[in-house]
């Protein structure tokens, strides 16, 4: 498959890229492109211009400071799920990232480009709604910060505008004892998610919560249900599956051809429990 | 146009390419290295898997500009005067049955043995499943880069 032709652009710093966007904001960001390339070689997207970002070394890398993660927008899914201190302080994080695609994928896809492509099924929304992230985004005009929370706003939709790009997240780092995973049901071929469920949890009885869902609508979400029934509470398998049997209760459920939403529905309620489970 | 510079296999190349080449036709069609194929062209099956600074990545789903000043292994690039230990592993173990897959397999399993010279089982499943073969139902594959794996570390072992 063959895109249409495009123009290049190569910039050698971020603020070169910002300019570049500013004065073509039809142009399409390129990092790792394993979102975008797909799509331009279908031809559902024929953008007139790339502007290629991926070798903007002020973009990639993990940042340990004392109360928080700074992962660059430009770092691969695979770098991220091998950072030791993610992986200590926020397995949701790497787990998240190291159950999209494959690894071949995830040596060349970017955690930016994903979020930033908002696809329902992607795996990173859920885990980033859980663990509170919040995105740096740069354009020429300055820097804003945006939540997680009001980052995705529907089918493929952000907060992001055409002369943006986000150049970080910031995931705070949760109370000592925090415990947090991230378990999916996965396309069998192009392993995105059908459900994908992320949980923090912290203190017995249970303080703080969160569990948050991808891949069920068409934006993802916090679960108010689910987290109301376990906030304290102690974390046993009664308790988990009274909660999790609330799982995406009143919302609008995606149906397509890898499931119904009736389908997807009852996986949100497996999901959840399998989820929560796993942090006993 | 644009002109871009990669190393593949030892040897630099400077060609002038459009932005919308992909990197995959430019090893194939360019430099006429046909040993890394074309399976599902959609990022799925790994056929076209190569290394690009010793990582691997799939060929089919970026640009050879984004590929510029970059080195690149393919699976052309693994035999010397005798075919690599994981080559020699497929021969001998049977890996393979129509062949078409097993370029990539051939890549993901040097960057698995690069990082991981031992691994289980397990660890070589998990390693290849963004690789699809569709005719050997994978366990002469994983037993061919077992067989790599052991005869790799007699190597480092004797030298």
């Amino acid at each position: 498959m063959i895109p249409s032709q495009v123009n290049f652009h190569k910039p050698n710093s971020l603020s070169e890229a910002l300019d570049l966007l500013s004065g073509n904001q039809d142009a399409k960001l390129l990092a790792g492109g394993h979102s975008l390339i797909p799509l331009m070689k279908l031809r559902l997207n024929e953008p007139d211009s790339v502007i290629s970002i991926g070798n903007l070394a002020e973009l990639r890398g993990i940042s340990d400071s004392d109360g928080s993660f700074k992962i660059g927008a430009g770092t691969t899914h695979s770098e991220i799920a091998m950072h030791q201190g993610l992986r200590q302080v926020l397995p949701v994080i790497t787990q998240a990232a190291a159950s999209i695609g494959d690894i071949q994928v995830r040596n060349f896809g970017t955690i930016g480009g994903s979020i930033a492509h908002a696809d329902p099924a992607a795996d990173w929304p859920g885990a980033l709604l859980a663990s509170g992230a919040t995105l740096d985004l740069a354009s020429q005009s300055g820097q804003r910060k945006v939540a997680a929370s009001d980052f995705f706003q529907g089918f493929f939709s952000t907060a992001l505008n055409g002369d943006e790009i986000i150049t970080a997240i910031i995931i705070p780092k949760p109370p000592a004892g925090t415990r947090s995973g991230y378990l999916k049901f996965a396309q069998p071929a192009s392993r995105f998610a059908i459900v994908g469920c992320a949980a923090l949890v912290s203190g017995d009885p249970i303080a703080e919560i969160a569990v948050a869902f991808n891949g069920v609508s068409d934006t993802p979400f916090r679960d108010a249900g689910v987290e109301g029934a376990l906030k304290g509470k102690t974390l046993s398998e009664e308790v988990i599956a009274k909660a999790a049997s609330m799982a995406a209760d009143g919302r609008d459920i995606l149906s397509d051809h890898h499931a119904s939403s009736a389908y997807r529905h009852h996986l949100a309620r497996i999901y959840a429990k399998r989820t929560l489970n796993s942090l006993m | 146009m644009h002109s871009i510079t990669v190393t593949v296999n030892g040897q630099a190349y400077t060609k002038e390419v459009e932005a919308r080449l992909l990197l995959v036709h430019f090893i194939r069609d360019v430099l006429a290295l046909t040993g890394t194929h074309i399976g599902c062209d959609t990022s799925n099956c790994g056929a076209c898997t190569i290394l690009i600074n010793g990582r691997s990545v799939k060929s089919c789903t970026q640009f050879a500009v984004q590929a510029d000043g970059k080195e690149i292994t393919t699976v052309e690039g693994m035999a010397g005067e005798a075919l690599h230990p994981i080559q020699e592993g497929f021969k001998e173990e049977h890996g393979l049955q129509c062949g078409f897959c097993t370029p990539g397999m051939i890549m993901r399993a040097s960057d698995l043995l690069s990082k991981n010279p031992n691994p289980s089982e397990e660890e070589i499943r998990w390693a290849i499943s963004g690789n699809l073969c569709r005719c050997t139902g994978y366990n002469n594959i994983v037993k061919a880069i077992k067989y790599a794996a052991s005869k790799m570390t007699e190597e480092v072992v004797e030298s």
